[in-house]
């Protein structure tokens, strides 16, 4: 794979989309996790299908129009979260399914042959081209200066919210914030492993460093090396075997993930055995 | 507002000062015409059975949640505008135990300075405060702990800790003996006690004998006001709030007794 990442142009995108997005996951979904808030990400991500769908009707690049859904349906369902009483799982359910149901939808009114939209459903890191490497540059770079600079609140707000706003900070601000990092990072997502393994690289990585410290930075260091990995390591293995690179990503994570429960819970059981 | 302005200027104006406050959740009123007046270093207990809407005052007192009907007024102003002068300790059952997050860091959480700084550090002095705060609770050797190693009460030790670091004028506590062993809880009235020297106190609990031999004053809510005076437990009191016998505690000098009732008693 090394002559190939050297020769070909695609293979160098590849490996530089794969970087910036598990940076971007890394940073993200650690805050998701700890936030709980992973089913919302998938919910958001599924919404953006609606958005892809609309870029096929109307002619324009359908990621544009991921991004213009993934980031009202984010700002939007946290509105709705903070203001009533409404059962997030319920409002995610449905903008989860509206998304999808709009998507097929503008799908099926684009003239000519329908388009094929399984590279954004399952992703195609192999079709990453130079214009998205820039777009998903300059989104990485919000993300992590967003999370650096405020890295002190960010650490208060995860852990308690209600004392962050008593000592005055705005955590309105950081919640919307967040709101829009997450809507980014599964745009870029999109891209690398599509709409419907977005969970898996927002889960796997901080799962697995969660596992390994007990430190906030650390943890989500671990989590972008890790992402890094299973992101390259897909990506060897798929264009070597000829397979989808996106189900082979998360293959690999989710196996890693699996893998490291086993391991935990045979070892927790070896370690009480010996202390009898 | 005139009532602000002059509640700044005398030291013998209340502290905290709830008028006919009303709080829906919903369409469910949590809270019903309650009125509420405290002075300055003032230890209020406050009881009441599951649901009766103490920590919803506490959190209209610390402005977290929108009042329907009635006024709030902390040091003078709304609670919003003097919330700095208030410490905070939340119920334990609220926070995440797995979070990565060392006790140390979470004192330091109460340094963190308002709105927005970017890139803001904490300073040495805001760690030495820290530090002395941890070593005063008698937490500090577990400083570099992962939180969910700690104890009931060695948790309960960082998170006044950390309601301290905010050099606050009154501290609300809410359940702070609720998951705590005897040892501890003794050190957490005792150092409450001292507290209570320097700051006005406000003690949400179910434990009737803090209230008994701590409190100055005591408030019963069950979603109305049913007390509010010196700490003197009676049966009819005790009785409309709770809507059934319980242990009650006499107030005898210098001892106390704890008095049986039996179901026949009702």
């Amino acid at each position: 794979m090394l002559e190939a990442l050297l020769e070909y142009q695609f293979m160098q995108n590849a490996f530089w989309a794969s970087l910036m997005a598990s940076v971007m996951c890394g940073l993200v979904g650690v805050m998701v996790m700890e936030k709980k808030m992973l089913m919302l990400s998938g919910g958001i991500a599924h919404t953006a299908y609606g958005g892809i769908g609309m870029g096929y009707y109307l002619g324009f690049e359908p990621i544009w129009g991921a991004f213009f859904f993934a980031v009202p349906a984010a700002l939007v369902i946290g509105r709705i979260r903070r203001d009533s009483a409404a059962r997030s799982d319920i409002l995610i359910g449905l903008f989860w399914s509206i998304g999808m149901a709009l998507g097929i939808m503008f799908v099926a009114f684009t003239p000519g042959y329908p388009p094929d939209i399984t590279s954004y459903l399952f992703g195609n890191i192999l079709a990453v081209l130079r214009q998205d490497l820039l777009f998903t540059f300059y989104l990485m770079l919000f993300v992590v200066f967003a999370i650096a600079s405020f890295f002190n609140y960010w650490k208060a707000y995860l852990f308690d919210e209600q004392f962050a706003s008593i000592r005055g900070v705005r955590v309105l601000i950081l919640e919307n914030l967040l709101y829009l990092l997450i809507a980014l990072t599964v745009v870029v997502l999109i891209k690398v492993v599509g709409i419907i393994l977005v969970l898996a690289l927002l889960t796997a990585p901080p799962f697995i460093a969660a596992a390994l410290t007990d430190d906030l930075f650390k943890r989500m260091g671990l989590a972008i090396l890790l992402g890094f990995i299973f992101c390259c390591g897909g990506l060897w293995f798929s264009y070597n075997h000829n397979l989808s690179s996106g189900a082979v990503i998360v293959l690999l994570a989710g196996l890693a993930s699996l893998l490291l429960a086993a391991g935990k819970t045979i070892f927790n059981q070896l370690y009480r055995n010996m202390a009898e | 507002m005139i009532y602000g302005e002059m509640a700044g200027q005398h030291n013998e104006s209340p502290v905290l000062e709830v008028r006919n406050l009303a709080v829906d959740y919903g369409r469910l009123r949590v809270l019903e015409g309650v009125f509420l007046e405290l002075k300055d270093r003032d230890f209020l207990g406050i009881i009441g059975p599951n649901g009766g809407g103490k920590t919803t005052l506490l959190k209209a007192v610390l402005g977290l949640l929108p009042i329907t009907r009635g006024e709030v007024y902390v040091y003078g102003k709304t609670p919003h505008a003097n919330r700095h002068l208030v410490g905070y300790v939340p119920q334990q059952s609220e926070f995440d135990s797995l979070f990565p997050v060392t006790v140390a860091e979470v004192v330091l959480t109460g340094c963190l300075p308002p709105g927005l700084q970017p890139f803001h550090r904490y300073s040495r002095e805001d760690r030495e405060r820290a530090d002395h705060l941890m070593e005063q609770m008698g937490i500090y050797e577990l400083r570099r702990r992962q939180i969910g190693t700690l104890s009931g009460g060695e948790f309960q030790k960082m998170l006044l800790a950390r309601a301290l670091a905010v050099s606050p004028r009154m501290l609300i506590l809410d359940e702070p003996t609720a998951s705590v062993d005897v040892n501890a809880r003794n050190q957490i009235y005792y150092l409450l006690k001292k507290l209570n020297q320097q700051i006005t106190i406000i003690l949400v609990t179910h434990d009737l004998m803090a209230i008994a031999s701590h409190v100055r004053s005591m408030a019963c809510l069950n979603r109305k006001m049913h007390y509010h005076g010196e700490p003197e437990l009676n049966e009819a009191v005790i009785g409309e709030l709770y809507g059934c016998p319980v242990d009650l505690i006499a107030h005898g000098i210098p001892h106390r007794t704890l008095r049986e009732h039996g179901n026949g008693e009702d």
